[in-house]
């Protein structure tokens, strides 16, 4: 939230020179259009007759009625509370984007038919794919924190050299670096294994700045009243300082893993059957691309939403000790 | 004073970059011994006694607390620093630990006291810094006098040889200096050893064995409380005395 000031201020949608703006607006920009021969000319039908033969007065009865609707629309969600308002325009927005899918002609049965497959095969891929590699990730964040802010000069260049290499090369290099760079080595890797070090990796990197900031955040004050306790290093660390720190770590880490969770489809190169690699190849064979990249893209907005909320949990679950 | 010595600093000087801010320090801090450190601010004063339990450290002299010497080297600073309590001007209290919490975390982590036991403790000097309800709540949850006194409980638990304070009533309202002080007050009259940096004169007054004013980092002039009052010799500590107890 900003910062909620006690004067009530008026509302914007309800404005006349605003909703008059609005409404010319939409109304220019649907009269630019010819909807004539849509579905919105259809609906028009009885208002101005054949939708093709109705020329520039259909245009404007159809850009009019659009406009009206739509600030009506607004005006109407403006009365409502916050949350009904919420509420209301994600469902809207929502129906809109159906809409706009809708206009694909998308062959469901073909998608009801590859779906379990897409989840069971794909989704758990994906999903533990991602959670191994926060998990790896972390820990490595944890030491590269520490790292650079030690005063070990080798600790320090160590950490930088990793963040500097893992924040400075594509994603898909790495997985190429270490699925076909490591064999030169000897060590011969999975797919799978290959895909969780690349991510793990990379994400660590980008995490070692997440917590050196969260740790550099906590007040002097903090160690000055633990070490002078008699506390030592770790103890500090583990038991007064990251656990303050988690609450600021935690909104970019969330951040972060839902990111993962959808550049896990990189590690598809090397032939790890995840998600999108399901939905590529599931469609090759019938040209049904649009049905599983679609039914991709719907999975792994539903996992950020699940994501988004248990991130919000855990916000609340540390925001305790904040209330008065 | 015959009691053994509990802090010695001899000759203690310290930089910071150029600036030379302790500079050729002389004190001993007897058992039992009751210490108010004045001065103005800059003075040295705070980083004095920071320096008692290393939390800075000094570059030239010797400092000995309970025995053992503090130098960069050592290996054994947490001895030190777990026999020597710190009360800060911003309390520094855990604020993801509730007060109890706050109060049993050092005696469980640092001496590997039972959970039961550092409980009974912590209670203990929680009810005798008369706080003994909030022992649940967190700290962000009670008033800043409150706070502090958590703080002193939090090194009492310790059972600390000395107890240093850092101008522990400078970040108060005028209503909560006194039930702190009232606090200090209890603890000076059983007994404990402490050495104070504050600027509560009338505290100084009642409690101090000795007072010491510093200025530039320097000890100006030490004394009984009676003549350090009544009497000031030096024209700095005059017209510190004037400036702060004029109104």
């Amino acid at each position: 939230m900003l910062y909620p000031d006690t004067v009530e201020a008026e509302i914007l949608v309800h404005k006349p020179w605003f909703v008059a703006t609005m409404f010319g607006a939409v109304f220019a920009i649907f009269l630019a259009f010819n909807l004539t021969s849509t579905s919105f000319g259809e609906l028009m039908r009885p208002v101005i007759g054949e939708p093709s033969q109705s020329g520039l007065y259909g245009r404007f009865a159809i850009a009019f009625v659009i406009a009206l609707l739509f600030v009506l629309n607004v005006v109407l969600i403006g009365f409502a509370s916050l949350r009904v308002q919420i509420a209301i325009v994600w469902f809207e927005l929502l129906l809109l984007f159906l809409a706009f899918f809708a206009t694909f002609h998308l062959s469901l049965p073909f998608i009801w038919e590859k779906l379990p497959f897409l989840i069971s095969q794909g989704v758990v891929t994906t999903l533990y794919v991602s959670a191994i590699s926060i998990v790896i990730a972390s820990l490595i964040a944890i030491l590269g924190a520490v790292a650079k802010l030690s005063t070990n000069g080798f600790a320090y260049a160590i950490a930088s050299f990793y963040t500097s290499f893992f924040r400075g090369l594509p994603l898909l290099m790495q997985v190429y670096l270490i699925y076909l760079g490591l064999p030169q080595l000897g060590f011969v890797v999975g797919a799978v294994p290959a895909g969780i070090l690349a991510l793990s990796l990379c994400y660590g990197a980008y995490m070692t700045e997440i917590f050196r900031s969260g740790i550099q955040s906590i007040d002097r004050g903090q160690w000055e009243a633990s070490r002078s306790m008699g506390f030592g290093f770790s103890l500090t660390m583990r038991r007064i300082i990251l656990p303050q720190a988690l609450p600021v770590i935690i909104p970019p880490t969330g951040n972060q893993f839902i990111s993962m969770l959808k550049d896990s489809s990189l590690v598809s190169v090397i032939g790890v059957w995840e998600l999108m690699f399901l939905a590529r190849t599931l469609g090759q064979k019938t040209f049904q691309h649009m049905e599983m990249l679609i039914s991709a893209s719907a999975i792994y907005w539903m996992l950020s939403i699940c994501l988004e909320l248990i991130q919000s949990r855990i916000e609340r679950h540390y925001a305790r000790s904040k209330v008065r | 004073m015959s009691a053994e010595a509990i802090i010695e600093a001899k000759a203690v000087s310290k930089w910071y970059g150029q600036f030379h801010a302790l500079k050729d320090i002389n004190l001993t801090v007897h058992k039992g011994e009751r210490i108010v450190i004045c001065g103005p601010s800059g003075s040295g004063k705070s980083t004095l006694i920071r320096c008692f339990n290393r939390l800075e450290a000094h570059q030239e002299g010797d400092i000995t607390v309970n025995g053992i010497e503090l130098h960069p080297k050592m290996k054994n600073v947490a001895d030190v620093r777990s026999n020597v309590g710190m009360v800060f001007q911003h309390f520094n209290l855990f604020p993801h630990m509730t007060v109890l919490m706050n109060c049993m975390a050092g005696p469980m982590w640092v001496k590997g006291v039972s959970a039961a036991e550092a409980r009974k403790t912590a209670l203990r000097f929680l009810e005798r810094v008369r706080i003994p309800e909030q022992a649940n709540k967190f700290p962000v949850q009670l008033s800043g006098g409150q706070q502090q006194r958590v703080a002193i409980a939090r090194s009492l638990c310790m059972q600390p040889a000395v107890m240093l304070f850092d101008e522990p009533t400078s970040a108060l309202d005028p209503e909560m200096v006194s039930e702190v002080l009232d606090t200090m007050t209890g603890l000076a009259r059983d007994g404990m050893t402490m050495v104070c940096v504050t600027h509560e004169m009338g505290f100084a007054r009642a409690v101090a064995d000795r007072m010491i004013f510093m200025d530039a980092g320097q000890i100006v002039e030490e004394g009984k409380p009676d003549s350090f009052f009544g009497n000031p010799q030096h024209a700095r500590t005059k017209l510190f005395l004037s400036q702060i107890l004029k109104h």
